[in-house]
């Protein structure tokens, strides 16, 4: 097997096996309190980490560029309450824009 | 034989409101599936093994990851340890979608493989998940990231780089939309700022895939009281 065909196997495998292991195992089960109030907070913890890394991460640098002013876009878009089409679509046309001037 | 319009049927109304969901996004994501198509033939990875990779592996940042560090001249190895990191922040995101699946565990298991970053965020209700979101809204991102893979690779270079068209950036935007309405109470936004923090902090200094995995401890803050 060449190498790329194991590395195609061995991350699909792990991949499939890092999804299901939570499903799988603790489905239909009752968390106990603490557990459930600390997932809870997971998924903002996560999903704000996940807008800092899109934004802001690049090749294990920290980056302010073209991202940046798109999330900073997309910010003001959500303040005003606008629909999630238009968040998108005003994050990329600025990032876009900026990097048509640049 | 029993009467076919008797059987309970699941209603398609809330498969499709995942598909409505993530709509939006499908421009970037097809864009990305056919960006990755290409930079696996520039990187000189098998273009059969491309496809393979999105229909199996399905999570961009990790297939990016193995494509990057092979066409750099690394082993197997670093790329699979590069993967599995990026993709280790599934566990606990699976985790904490687990109560919603149903059915025996082999269909758990497929149904799992459908969480993705963007079905994940999507399907978040009332401090739960909702299944039929997450899987509707999976299958539009997995037809739409294997296909815009197979389009790449076959295309080649002849397409446009997503990020000229901003697209890059639709990414951190549909975070922070979905983020916003989360953060209401206190326990929330310090869990948020904590976490974006410790993702940024370790970005200059640990692997690509860390950051996020350690920014789920930031959700230790809800056991104080």
């Amino acid at each position: 097997m060449s190498s790329v065909w194991l590395a195609v196997a061995v991350v699909g495998v792990a991949t499939v096996a890092i999804k299901g292991a939570g499903p799988v195992l603790a489905s239909g089960r009752t968390l106990p309190e603490a557990t459930a109030g600390v997932l809870e907070l997971l998924a903002p913890a996560l999903l704000a980490a996940l807008v800092a890394t899109n934004a802001f991460a690049s090749d294990g640098e920290l980056v302010l560029d073209e991202r940046g002013a798109g999330l900073a876009a997309a910010g003001i878009a959500v303040l005003l309450k606008a629909p999630l089409l238009l968040v998108i679509v005003v994050a990329a046309v600025t990032a876009a824009l900026l990097r048509a001037i640049a | 034989m029993p009467d076919a319009s008797v059987t309970v049927r699941p209603s398609l109304g809330d498969y499709g409101a995942g598909l409505r969901a993530i709509t939006p996004l499908m421009p970037a994501v097809l864009a990305f599936g056919v960006s990755f198509g290409v930079l696996s033939q520039a990187a000189g990875f098998d273009g059969v093994a491309a496809i393979v990779m999105s229909l199996t592996t399905f999570a961009g940042s990790a297939q990016f990851a193995v494509v990057t560090v092979m066409s750099a001249g690394g082993t197997a190895a670093a790329a699979i340890v590069a993967a599995i990191l990026l993709n280790a922040r599934y566990g606990p995101m699976a985790l904490s979608a687990a109560g919603a699946f149903r059915g025996g565990w082999l269909r758990r298991l497929i149904e799992a493989q459908l969480l993705v970053d963007e079905s994940w965020a999507l399907s978040q209700r009332d401090g739960g998940f909702d299944r039929r979101i997450l899987i509707g809204a999976g299958l539009g991102l997995y037809v739409g990231w294997s296909g815009g893979t197979a389009i790449g690779v076959v295309a080649g270079d002849s397409l446009a780089d997503p990020a000229t068209l901003g697209l890059d950036a639709a990414f951190p935007a549909l975070f922070l939309a979905l983020l916003a309405p989360l953060v209401l109470s206190r326990k929330r936004m310090a869990a948020a700022l904590l976490g974006a923090g410790i993702a940024l902090a370790l970005t200059p200094v640990t692997p690509a895939g860390i950051p996020v995995i350690a920014a789920t401890a930031a959700c230790l803050v809800g056991l104080k009281r």
